[in-house]
């Protein structure tokens, strides 16, 4: 179960997710009514499931009142059957504000959090846009270690002007921090940001693919050696400590989405069907008291396009893919030609019990293996 | 056999370079002599293609008829041929100027003669025309004309002191060219006793009338419903219509010794008609040909495809269409791994290329790729037999080749002398072999034989840059000569691509394979894996680079669950996979064929 939550105390530049700021603050009440009405509106789409995670995304989800987050989740719990060891993640601002509402949110029922730390030095905090500094980004993360029983955080590198060492140095601090979960993503400059206008302007410059790559193959080499391995391209984890609602997504599982933009997965009897709802808030807010949902699209997935999601997901775990999954969603199997290609390249590689996975010189032009493989 | 003078007729082609003022001049003449009611002139009254408005240039030869009273009180049948201005359409000038008794030579009073005037006024001489020199633009400030006179005198030899000095813009001295015309030209001799004997000087189809036929009579009359045989096909036909060009079609009963104009005889085809043939009648044949009639001749090839497979029947019914209007283009099916499914089409020329493939793209709304255009070799077998090579491609192995002979073409160009040792350089770069150099005026002269393979590859592009657009060129077929030429293929990750191939003289191989390699290594994109390029001469490389694998492509981070957003990525790079053309495990886009088609150096 994904929630969004679409408003954020300022936009960062380089973010192209559906996050809003709003002068003042959005009405919880109304929006808690209206993800309730979606919930139900899905729980009725797909019902009988047990939901495994709970993901409150963004956005900034920790600007929620705790009492809406528990709210939510009741909801859910109405709408459908919550397994006993459900995972529950909230994203966070790792800001003393927004730590001041751990307390809470652990009581709501959530039991990880992820904070969106993005980096760990001032400068490179302010060319971010971030609103924190390392040093309160830090106490946030001992503040969610001490509220919460798994946590995660995010950065981002590939910066502008990062050395190699610089961020293998900056990396090694953070895993020092990091309990169990680190997620690691590369800047990308998306279409309709700040920094794409001022990269198109040539104001920001970007590490080159080469650079890029070297930052890659450190991160993954500091990563390592602290046995926090990657399990997807860019989440790294303890062993056990995978997020289990991620994993969902990657292996193609079912999952709801609610709230402006999400997107969902549900298997019907008319097949897997796509669900998009309405992206800008206030929108989704009207159209879900008028109607119930909020659903702007809604696609029954064709055979081909269930086959390439599939790929596009799963590719990006260590542990691969079952070409027959593949098979059975797309009714075409893989070109074993272009298969024996990229593993004569060392992109590709066939694992036990018939499974294929990308090796890890595969990873970093993940795109184009994965284009390949569905051509 | 008498032949009579036909004292009120005047038959005259006009010879100009391009922009010096043939069309306006033309206008003038048409307007002055009121052969078309004010209300209906337009520009350019005889281009009636698009393609020759708008450039200025002249493809099919084209007849008006003008009444003209001359200050003698007689009035005088004057009959315009406005022929094909450029070399790729020499043979179509020549028999166009032999319809005529004298020229016009129209030299733009500030340019002065270039180098394409010359080539045309050699035509003419050599069709025994009585030229008058007519100086335009003379309004404009830079109108030397003094300077231009002198220049008329020492390249052409011509007597330019009673040159028409006229403004075809603002009509200046316009009237002083008809009085010139009918007092300075001949007029034509016939026989209206004798048997037919017409030229066919020209001929294009009508959507309405079939195939329409210009012709200058000779000898005897041409009347409607006459049987008409063409001598150089043997076909007879039943004339139609007969009439004059004023410029609509005006009919006639019947057309006289001297005289122009058009008839129409149930023609299906252009093809059926050869420009320089001898129309006669049927059962009163003339005993003998008109001389220099010969089929038109190809002289460039290229391969042209459509950018989407989709279209090639499409492209096959258009190239069908044209060539009901233009038998000088040949065409016939080739396929090619990379190109797809296209056709291998002959020109007369560079220009003539030019046309057909931009009347192809508007006329047809056709995307097409071209490939580089290639000569036609004489390859002279170890067996005696010598074949006639129109596409690289279908090379026969070299084992079996005893020689290779090559087109070679003399060229005039003209440049201001700054440029002069750049023009030369480029010249002496393609193998050319200089023949003349001197000046006339302030301009150089150069005269260079060249190989025409080296010509057709951006010669004149480059000839244009380096001059800063001011020299001029023009250049005639003079034989064949045998070359150290190899053919010369491109390899992407050991794979040749047949589009790519091409011969080439031995000594500019490697330069033009380097050029090819780092062209196409800018134009393929990365790929997973290294991709070398090579340049190779059967087994041996002389050129090559090479792509490196991708590093980076990956684009990280994936939001809540909106997979779509991938797929819809997805989608785009499959549909732009499909446009690939896949060579082993290369995919290259159509892009860089064309791309590196067109950049020729």
């Amino acid at each position: 179960m994904y929630v969004h939550w679409p408003f954020c105390a300022s936009k960062c530049p380089y973010c192209d997710f559906n996050s809003h700021v709003r002068r003042e603050p959005p009405d919880e009440a109304r929006f808690l009514a209206a993800f309730a009405a979606e919930i139900a509106h899905q729980g009725a789409l797909a019902p009988g499931r047990t939901v495994g995670s709970v993901f409150f995304g963004g956005g900034t989800p920790s600007l929620m009142q705790p009492r809406t987050v528990g709210a939510i989740l009741d909801a859910i719990g109405k709408a459908w059957s919550v397994a006993p060891d459900v995972e529950v993640t909230l994203e966070a601002n790792p800001t003393s504000v927004d730590a001041t509402r751990f307390a809470g949110y652990r009581a709501a029922g959530v039991e990880r959090v992820s904070l969106g730390v993005q980096a760990l030095n001032d400068p490179d905090l302010r060319a971010l846009g971030r609103l924190h500094t390392a040093r309160e980004a830090l106490d946030a993360v001992a503040v969610a270690q001490a509220h919460f029983p798994r946590s995660s955080f995010d950065l981002i590198y590939a910066r502008p002007a990062q050395t190699p060492a610089a961020w293998a140095a900056e990396l090694r601090g953070a895993i020092d921090r990091a309990a169990e979960h680190l997620s690691l993503y590369q800047l990308t400059i998306e279409p309709d940001t700040w920094f794409e206008k001022l990269h198109r302007a040539g104001k920001l410059v970007v590490p080159t693919a080469d650079e890029a790559r070297a930052l890659w193959d450190v991160t993954q080499e500091v990563c390592d050696a602290a046995g926090l391995t990657a399990y997807e391209i860019s989440n790294h984890a303890r062993p056990g400590a995978q997020s289990r609602h991620n994993l969902v997504y990657w292996r193609y599982g079912e999952y709801a989405g609610v709230g402006p933009g999400a997107h969902a997965r549900l298997v019907t009897n008319e097949g897997r069907i796509a669900l998009a709802t309405e992206r800008h808030p206030e929108t989704w807010l009207a159209l879900v008291e008028r109607d119930g949902n909020a659903t702007v699209s809604r696609e029954v997935l064709s055979a081909e396009s269930q086959g390439d999601e599939f790929l596009l997901m799963g590719l990006r775990l260590v542990e691969g893919v079952d070409p027959r999954t593949y098979e059975a969603l797309s009714g075409r199997s893989l070109d074993p030609r272009r298969i024996s290609a990229l593993v004569g390249d060392g992109l590709i590689e066939p694992r036990p019990g018939g499974r294929l996975a990308v090796t890890q010189a595969g990873f970093p032009v993940l795109d184009a293996v994965v284009a390949d493989l569905a051509a | 056999m008498t032949r009579e003078t036909l004292d009120t007729i005047r038959n005259f082609s006009i010879v100009a370079h391009i922009d010096h003022g043939k069309s306006t001049l033309a206008d003038r003449l048409i307007q002055l002599t009121g052969t078309v009611a004010e209300r209906d002139m337009q520009e350019q009254m005889l281009d009636s293609m698009d393609i020759e408005r708008e450039r200025g240039i002249t493809i099919k030869a084209q007849t008006v008829r003008l009444e003209y009273q001359a200050k003698d009180g007689k009035t005088y049948i004057l009959n315009l041929m406005d022929t094909p201005g450029h070399v790729d359409f020499a043979y179509e000038v020549s028999r166009s100027l032999k319809a005529c008794e004298g020229s016009l030579l129209v030299v733009d009073a500030s340019q002065g003669v270039e180098a394409q005037t010359l080539a045309n006024v050699y035509q003419a001489l050599d069709a025994d025309h009585e030229i008058v020199p007519v100086l335009n633009k003379v309004d404009l400030p830079a109108a030397e004309p003094e300077r231009v006179k002198e220049q008329i005198e020492d390249v052409i030899g011509l007597d330019a002191s009673d040159a028409v000095q006229i403004s075809a813009k603002t009509g200046l001295n316009v009237d002083q060219v008809l009085e010139a015309i009918v007092q300075r030209l001949p007029p034509p001799k016939g026989d209206r006793e004798a048997p037919l004997k017409a030229m066919l000087v020209d001929s294009w189809y009508d959507p309405y009338l079939g195939v329409i036929v210009l012709v200058r009579i000779m000898d005897g009359v041409l009347r409607k419903g006459m049987t008409i045989k063409m001598m150089g096909t043997d076909a007879e036909y039943e004339v139609d219509r007969v009439g004059v060009f004023r410029p609509k079609m005006q009919p006639l009963e019947a057309l006289g010794p001297g005289e122009v104009g058009f008839i129409t005889a149930a023609i299906k085809e252009v093809a059926d008609t050869r420009v320089g043939d001898t129309i006669t009648e049927s059962k009163r044949p003339t005993s003998e040909m008109l001389p220099g009639f010969k089929p038109a001749q190809p002289v460039v090839f290229c391969g042209l495809f459509p950018v989407d497979a989709a279209d090639f029947e499409d492209l096959r019914a258009a190239m069908g269409r044209l060539r009901l209007n233009d038998a000088s283009f040949s065409y016939e099916m080739e396929s090619s791994a990379a190109l797809g499914f296209g056709f291998r089409c002959g020109f007369l020329g560079l220009l003539h290329l030019e046309i057909i493939q931009e009347r192809l793209e508007r006329e047809f709304n056709l995307d097409l790729i071209s490939t580089a255009p290639s000569v036609v070799y004489k390859l002279n077998l170890r067996d005696g037999e010598t074949i006639e090579l129109h596409n690289p491609a279908d090379m026969p192995d070299v084992m079996k080749i005893e020689s290779i002979e090559e087109p070679w073409i003399r060229a005039t160009i003209l440049t201001p002398d700054e440029h002069l040792g750049a023009v030369l350089k480029l010249c002496q770069d393609r193998r050319g072999v200089q023949i003349d150099l001197n000046y006339v005026g302030k301009r150089a002269m150069v005269v260079y034989d060249l190989p025409l393979n080296e010509v057709v590859f951006d010669f004149y592009d480059r000839l244009k840059s380096i001059s800063r657009g001011y020299a001029s060129f023009d250049y005639q077929i003079t034989d064949y000569r045998e070359g150290d030429l190899v053919r010369m293929s491109i390899l992407v990750n050991a794979e040749p691509v047949d589009a790519l191939s091409m011969l080439v003289h031995r000594s500019r191989a490697e330069a033009r394979g380097r050029v090819m390699c780092e062209k196409l290594k800018d134009l393929i994109p990365q790929h997973l894996f290294q991709i070398p390029i090579q340049a190779a001469i059967g087994g041996k490389i002389i050129a090559r680079e090479t792509i490196r694998a991708l590093r980076k492509d990956v684009t990280a981070k994936c939001y809540g669950g909106d997979v779509s957003r991938k797929r819809k990525l997805l989608d785009k790079q499959k549909e732009g996979k499909k446009k690939m053309r896949q060579f082993g495990r290369v995919e290259i886009p159509q892009e860089a064929f064309i791309a590196a088609l067109k950049m020729d150096s």
